[in-house]
């Protein structure tokens, strides 16, 4: 059997999935930021199979800008695990509340 | 063929790297099972004839983010060992598995029409893919604004990133 665009379709879904389950499971920041990260791969992933099998090359362009905006969401991500990881010495999900009222 | 090989040993290794993700007790060895996941979907975008993208996941995830995520790591490292799961984990469990089952059925319920793809175009040196998605970025009407727009974008966050971690 010849690999086509479906096995590429529930190869990334099942990639969304796993990171699906950590982000919401997790308790660890860095954990749930990891996670983050591999369902924005699912997603190029799924992207970059559009573009081989239905579209054209616009898939491949706007995964360049994904990648971008990945790599913004990650800086900014771990600064601010860094800065809170100053503050209280820990970076549980349920401790970070600064924001709560 | 080879194509069929390359296919399911790299689906497999990534899989595995995203399972390491979510199931080590050790932050490094998810990290390292991050990166395992990262490589595989280079190769897989290689598979999918999208070179230039393998190229660049492997600098920018593997080489930036991968290091950006195991330098916080090491910096906070006396919680290293503290990757357990909180009280949702159930919840999680379904939403992840009826998130894959919808997801599932719908794509294999589509009827894809595969007639316009790269699948079908002559591989001939005239249709490289990177001149073609340079000229989608900054050839004539072209996405050249969008690009200038996410420079400026990853500049702002750089800032931002510094000011925010900086020792106050």
């Amino acid at each position: 059997m010849n690999i086509g665009l479906t096995h590429y379709l529930v190869l990334s879904v099942l990639l969304f999935g796993i990171g699906l389950y950590g982000t919401l499971s997790r308790r660890h920041a860095i954990v749930v930021l990891m996670c983050i990260e591999l369902m924005l791969n699912a997603a190029n992933l799924m992207l970059v199979a559009f573009s081989r099998y239905v579209f054209s090359h616009g898939g491949q362009a706007i995964v360049i800008f994904s990648l971008v905006v990945a790599a913004a969401e990650a800086s900014v991500g771990l600064a601010i695990i860094i800065s809170f990881y100053r503050q209280r010495k820990n970076i549980d999900i349920k401790d970070i509340d600064l924001l709560k009222w | 063929m080879g194509m069929n090989i390359a296919f399911w040993v790299l689906a497999a290794t990534a899989t595995a790297g995203a399972l390491m993700v979510v199931s080590m007790r050790s932050l490094f060895r998810a990290a390292l099972g991050l990166i395992l996941c990262f490589l595989s979907i280079a190769g897989l975008f290689i598979t999918l004839t999208a070179e230039y993208l393998g190229i660049v996941q492997i600098l920018i995830y593997v080489g930036a983010i991968a290091v950006l995520i195991i330098m916080s790591i090491v910096l906070t490292r006396d919680i290293e060992h503290s990757n357990v799961p909180s009280p949702y984990k159930l919840p999680a469990v379904l939403g992840a598995l009826s998130f894959i089952g919808v997801a599932i059925w719908a794509i294999l319920n589509t009827k894809w029409d595969n007639s316009t793809g790269m699948a079908f175009l002559p591989i001939s040196p005239k249709t490289l893919h990177t001149e073609s998605i340079g000229q989608m970025l900054f050839g004539q009407d072209s996405l050249v604004l969008a690009v200038e727009i996410a420079a400026l974008l990853i500049l702002v966050a750089v800032i931002g990133a510094i000011s925010v971690a900086k020792e106050k």
